[in-house]
């Protein structure tokens, strides 16, 4: 006798009996609700001349978080550098306008300071943005903090950015470099690259995180 | 009959259910972690020891983050105060080189509209308790919140980064945001991290600690 077709459309709550353990070989979505979603690692190898990030910045998230941990240079006195591309990486060059202040001292206890430096913002400029300078490259120097990238996927408003990294200056003090602007474009930002100033970075690593 | 298998979106989930068994096989994209709510009840300090009370601060995570919320000041009022030990070591006392600024503007707005470095609170190659606040008043709702990074902190290579941002309820009825960075001179990982205040004890109040892979 031929059976007629039916189809579940639901099954009634309770009637499932799931306390087994189950391998799931899709995709399981609406349950993640971490703030956090790591969408790339850079790790340097020793010699990179620059660290870009030209994927997974696009209007999945508003906010952005770069986190780095340990960057050394090879050259001492480095200064670290961002920029913001248009075009996908090809490019990077996009106009910023930017503060910089920092506190600093010195592991001899002999110099302090607070204070806005105006040789490192930057006035409606496609140069790289300094990020903190004097950077050490002793074995155990290096710099470490967040930026934070805010909407970079607008087509109506610029593109804020904020930072604070800290840094073994390359004679003994420990800087405290805070960093905020905007990069003054309408356009999207879809990539993101890091460099020294001279010189390779030669270790350490950069995490970038979307914020849900 | 018994189904060994539903075909493929024949199953509707759209409802709520409980999982009272163990699901594998789901990669999560989870990467911040509460690894440890300590909460203060007149507390002298709180500590987060790795392998101790499911604390991991170890290299388990690159990056901790620490959030300080409503530390409240019992008897005497004191700064919050922070401090690390080495992996193996004993005692709270890592060199520490920091750099300490404040801005503080009062209730009345007569006094203290201003930021400027705060030499009182730094360090230079100093072993003792790094000062990350202003005075935390002990009246009833003065306290302390804010936050902490510290970076990699089981690096056996490098010199360890910290960076905090805490605003503080000052006895004298100030609103004090102090900014401390700077890191822990050693090469030896450090797994340990002690809080406390200069003077008088944690009433009551919050540290969470969150490890970010």
């Amino acid at each position: 006798m031929a059976t007629a077709s039916t189809s579940l459309s639901k099954i009634k709550a309770n009637s499932l009996n799931l306390a087994g353990t189950y391998g799931f070989s899709g995709t399981v979505t609406g349950f993640d609700d971490t703030p956090l979603v790591l969408l790339s690692t850079f790790t340097s190898d020793g010699s990179d001349a620059t660290a870009s990030f030209t994927s997974g910045i696009d209007s999945t998230y508003k906010e952005y978080m770069f986190v780095f941990n340990n960057i050394h240079p090879q050259t001492d006195y480095a200064t670290l550098l961002f920029n913001g591309s248009t075009d996908g990486g090809s490019n990077y060059n996009v106009t910023k306008t930017t503060t910089f202040f920092q506190a600093y001292h010195d592991e001899g206890d002999s110099a302090t300071t607070l204070d806005y430096t105006t040789t490192t913002d930057l006035a409606q400029s496609t140069a790289f943005q300094n990020l903190g300078y004097g950077l050490g490259n002793d074995n155990d120097e290096n710099a470490s903090g967040i930026l934070k990238l805010y909407n970079p996927s607008s087509t109506t408003h610029v593109k804020h950015f904020v930072s604070r990294i800290n840094m073994n200056e390359y004679s003994g003090f420990s800087v405290d470099y805070n960093v905020a602007g905007y990069l003054n474009t309408t356009s999207a930002i879809d990539a993101i690259q890091f460099k020294m100033s001279s010189g390779e970075i030669q270790g350490g690593t950069i995490d970038l995180f979307g914020v849900v | 009959m018994a189904l060994s298998k539903l075909a493929a979106n024949s199953f509707d989930l759209t409802d709520n259910y409980a999982l009272t068994g163990t699901v594998t096989g789901v990669v999560s994209t989870q990467k911040l972690f509460l690894i440890k709510n300590l909460d203060a009840s007149s507390s002298s300090t709180l500590s987060f020891v790795d392998g101790s009370d499911s604390v991991d601060l170890d290299n388990t995570y690159k990056t901790y983050y620490f959030k300080f919320i409503n530390i409240h000041a019992s008897g005497s009022s004191g700064d919050l105060v922070f401090q690390g030990n080495s992996a193996g070591g004993s005692g709270f006392n890592e060199t520490i080189t920091s750099s300490v600024f404040q801005s503080a503007h009062s209730e009345d707005d007569s006094t203290n509209a201003e930021i400027g470095y705060t030499a009182s609170a730094d360090q230079a190659q100093g072993t003792g308790f790094q000062i990350i606040s202003a005075t935390v008043g002990n009246g009833n709702d003065e306290c302390v919140s804010g936050e902490m990074w510290l970076f990699n902190p089981s690096s056996t290579t490098f010199v360890k980064h910290f960076t905090v941002r805490t605003n503080v309820y000052h006895p004298s009825d100030i609103s004090v945001e102090r900014w401390t960075a700077g890191y822990f001179n050693t090469t030896s990982a450090i797994d340990e991290i002690q809080f406390k205040l200069s003077a008088g004890n944690m009433d009551s109040g919050r540290i969470a600690l969150y490890g970010i892979k």
